[in-house]
């Protein structure tokens, strides 16, 4: 099952702790990846270990000449853009009341304007081969909301309903676009909370543990399978029932 | 009928899968010929490929018929 042979999947955030792990659940599959990021090393590491099937693609996403010439250079790498898993995101939080406008347009650009660029930027050859799997990692407080995460959260909202207005208007050529949500994951991004943070947050998780990046690149490797072609413009939540959406 | 012509109708005549007699020069793409709007989407990328053209947006939105297609076309050329 989840046969990804002869498909070619561009993974964003793939020097992140969930892309990486995305990458690799793809790979693993049979899929072709183009690894971007904006740190090259890790970029390299990881497709040193993957081997063959495995192109670094390096892209600051808060650059806008860069967005728009990544699917063009996923393209040359790797012959076709299949699958396309938007997971690089940024966060910049702060109380509502005091974030700068910078704090707000920088997480907008690279959570959310990013996206609908790259989207649009592999939707050409997706309608031509009349097959194309887009998943976009949003997040729990996209639906839930946070506090210190205006930002954030409205990039993560905005994502699903743009992912749902692509999917109306591709589902007839073969395109599936879909949203994976993540509840609490352990990764750098949640390093970062304070073990008092994180006691509070297991308190609302009923199976009481965080999730891993493993569990995240599973939802994304059944979104991108053939298997999932009836499967468009919904969320799957993988969030340890933090919130049963 | 000119060389451009042919080559426009073919590309509406596989992509829509209509009878050729069906695109003639007032046939419109959405009303005549059962496109919906991503079809003509669809039509414009195949007319840049076939010609080797950039149809910016603003220029897709008037191209509506046959005709409109192949004198932007000739006049793009």
């Amino acid at each position: 099952m989840f046969d990804l042979t002869g498909k070619t999947a561009l993974v964003t955030g793939a020097s992140g702790g969930i892309g990486g792990e995305i990458a690799r659940a793809l790979h693993a599959a049979g899929a072709t990846v183009g690894l971007s990021g904006t740190r090259t090393e890790p970029l390299e590491a990881l497709a040193a270990d993957l081997g063959e099937r495995a192109h670094v693609l390096p892209c600051n996403l808060s650059d806008p000449e860069a967005v728009a010439a990544l699917p063009k250079q996923a393209v040359d790498a790797m012959g076709s853009v299949d699958i396309l898993v938007n997971n690089a995101g940024i966060t910049r939080d702060n109380l509502f009341m005091r974030m700068s406008d910078d704090e707000w347009q920088s997480v907008i650009d690279v959570n959310l304007t990013a996206t609908f660029k790259l989207c649009k930027g592999v939707l050409r050859g997706m309608m031509k081969a009349r097959w194309g799997r887009i998943v976009n990692i949003s997040s729990v407080v996209g639906a839930t909301g946070n506090p210190g995460q205006g930002n954030y959260a409205a990039a993560k909202a905005g994502m699903v309903g743009m992912s749902k207005s692509l999917a109306y208007e591709v589902a007839s050529r073969g395109i599936t676009v879909n949203t994976v949500a993540p509840g609490f994951i352990e990764t750098a991004m949640t390093d970062k909370l304070t073990d008092d943070q994180k006691s509070a947050i297991l308190t609302q998780i009923p199976t009481g543990r965080m999730g891993t990046p493993s569990e995240i690149a599973a939802a994304v490797l059944y979104l991108s399978s053939p298997e999932a072609a009836y499967v468009t413009g919904t969320t799957l939540h993988v969030n340890g029932g933090m919130a049963m959406l | 009928m000119s060389d451009v012509a042919d080559r426009v109708k073919k590309i509406v005549v596989e992509h829509l899968g209509v009878e050729e007699d069906k695109v003639v020069e007032n046939a419109s793409f959405i009303d005549d010929l059962g496109a919906d709007s991503l079809d003509t989407v669809e039509l414009v990328m195949a007319f840049e490929e076939e010609f080797g053209i950039e149809i910016p947006d603003d220029a897709a939105e008037t191209i509506q018929t046959f005709g409109d297609a192949v004198k932007f076309i000739n006049e793009a050329q």
